[in-house]
């Protein structure tokens, strides 16, 4: 099958099915919850921050929604391990669609990057650059 | 094995089909562009006419008439031109009244869309009317045009906004519907025909029971004028709605039906141009209806069109149409019926509207869309703008094909067949 299905080739499939780090952290250093309002795709991000305030030791993430979302949410997981708070801010698009290493159509780029997103805004809060966001929403 | 026989559509499908180039698209691969190398592409299959349809080459041509013959504002000119547009547009005007039953082009006001007629009727009417002592009925299943738009309008005057249940089959209880009902119901706006889960609601008993209680009611007709028969007398509705685009005509136009002496009563909505007769430093008078409803520069090209896509559709015949999309219908839910791991919403295939909005388990809506886009078929995913109904139904969204009079059973087979895919992908 060619075309678009490359969405949906294996690696995707594989997270979806068997996500990596999946649940809670009883230790979180922070925590920060998004959705996708318009189809409903939710993500809660934990982070585990090493004992310099910077590093990220862990990320698990727990949820619901379409194989997309909940895939990037699983590979960012394993991504993040030992990035530092700076360079996960500094992640785009591009960054997520590199990691999951296929063809996202325009339609479906708020699922890919719901996660990135919801971490992001996590680190800001848990830095004071942003208050008053209780929940992450992807924009239409 | 031979194939069992099949029933004769009741339209004659090949030269259908032929009025519509874009059904000769091929899609899929990476090609999103027009007129690009199609590459790794296959034919169209066309399932989302809910959201909007296509337009037949003689609409399209009608379009191209008036901008390239006699493009001209109305009314304003005394010129050949605009004499010749405002006699087209006003005469679309009559096309529309004698197509729904209207009395005549008085009770015709052209809008952009369906949402823009809902959103007149609540700020003329709703807004100026309306105050804590009043509620307005609603249905669980209502689009938000319409539900979204009550519910503003209840916040600004207080009025109670009240929702007519929707039972386990997809249809309106109607004992409850009995039961909210009251002598204090100053507005009643049902769906014809829901765009989720297909039903076709009783609005003519729905309207003598408002009617009872001395209340009004508005019928949004979006899903059901473009595929069956009509009558707004019949039905007795005061306030009627529906959009050109899902009824072969061009986007950007929609219809407001309402009784002559509704329209009368009421102040308009926008002004502006056109809906103005006199006008001094101190104060304004009103254009005869339908015009006092159409400020500004009205919607002609489209106008227009829509007069050439009713002429249209009867040419098929409604009847027709209808019993077209009725088996279709019937087909896809038997079809998707025979899935055990997928779930239809709404009523019975040989009472439903030709939609079927469904889920396959453990693979969202969106997801099977895609991948039904992996094989040429487009469908609707998400809430379908009836998201308090899919908190109801206890799904973030689902899939949905809707039909039409170039649809065929081979698409329907072509769809069950790419569901099949997402199945094995997924399992």
């Amino acid at each position: 099958m060619g075309g678009g299905s490359d969405m949906y080739r294996q690696q995707i499939l594989d997270h979806y099915k068997n996500p990596r780090n999946h649940g809670e952290l009883d230790d979180a250093t922070f925590s920060h919850t998004g959705e996708n309002p318009s189809c409903g795709d939710t993500i809660t991000v934990d982070v585990r921050l090493e004992e310099d305030d910077e590093t990220i030791d862990y990320m698990a993430f727990s949820g619901d929604g379409c194989a997309i979302s909940q895939a990037s949410a699983s590979m960012l997981s394993q991504r993040l391990q030992g990035m530092t708070l700076d360079e996960l801010e500094a992640m785009d698009t591009d960054d997520i669609t590199e990691m999951l290493g296929v063809d996202i159509s325009p339609m479906r780029i708020k699922c890919a990057v719901l996660a990135r997103q919801v971490a992001q805004d996590g680190a800001k809060l848990h830095e004071g650059e942003i208050d008053d966001l209780d929940i992450t929403k992807t924009e239409d | 094995m031979e194939a069992p026989e099949q029933e004769p559509y009741p339209l004659d499908i090949e030269a259908v089909r032929a009025d519509f180039p874009i059904l000769q698209r091929k899609v899929g691969g990476d090609v999103t562009v027009p007129g690009e190398d199609e590459g790794d592409t296959k034919p169209l299959v066309y399932l989302d006419n809910a959201a909007t349809s296509h337009t037949p080459d003689p609409v399209v041509d009608a379009i191209a008439d008036y901008y390239r013959s006699y493009n001209s504002n109305v009314h304003r000119g005394i010129h050949h031109l605009s004499q010749e547009a405002s006699v087209a547009y006003e005469n679309a005007h009559d096309r529309v009244a004698e197509f729904i039953g209207a009395e005549g082009r008085e009770e015709v006001v052209f809008t952009k869309n369906t949402t823009e007629a809902e959103n007149l009727v609540a700020y003329a009417w709703g807004l100026n009317e309306l105050g804590p002592e009043d509620n307005v009925v609603l249905t669980e299943m209502e689009h938000h045009a319409s539900l979204v738009t009550w519910q503003q309008i209840g916040k600004r005057t207080g009025a109670d906004v009240r929702f007519i249940r929707v039972d386990e089959d997809g249809r309106l209880d109607m004992d409850h519907a009995r039961e909210l009902v009251d002598d204090d119901t100053a507005m009643a706006n049902v769906v014809h025909v829901s765009n989720t889960l297909g039903t076709v609601n009783p609005v003519a008993e729905l309207a003598d029971l408002v009617h009872d209680h001395d209340g009004l009611i508005f019928v949004d007709g979006a899903q059901s004028v473009p595929h069956m028969p009509v009558d707004v007398d019949a039905i007795d509705a005061d306030f009627f709605a529906f959009s050109g685009h899902k009824m072969c005509g061009p986007t950007g136009i929609g219809v407001l039906y309402g009784k002559e002496h509704l329209l009368e009563e009421m102040e308009p909505y926008l002004y502006g141009g056109e809906m103005i007769r006199k006008v001094t430093f101190e104060d304004s008078e009103w254009e005869d209806l339908p015009w006092k409803f159409e400020a500004g520069t009205p919607v002609i090209a489209q106008g227009i069109a829509l007069h050439a896509a009713i002429d249209y559709l009867e040419d098929i015949g409604m009847e027709n149409v209808h019993a077209h999309e009725q088996l279709l219908a019937e087909y896809a839910y038997d079809r998707l019926t025979e899935q055990d791991d997928v779930d239809i919403y709404g009523p019975p295939g040989d009472d439903r509207a030709g939609l079927v909005a469904f889920n396959l388990d453990g693979v969202h809506a969106h997801d099977l869309s895609s991948i039904l886009n992996d094989h040429a078929v487009a469908v609707r995913a998400g809430d379908h703008c009836t998201q308090p109904l899919h908190d109801k139904l206890g799904v973030a969204a689902s899939a949905r094909a809707s039909f039409y009079i170039y649809n065929t059973r081979e698409e329907i087979d072509k769809l069950v067949e790419a569901v099949d895919d997402a199945r094995q992908l997924f399992a």
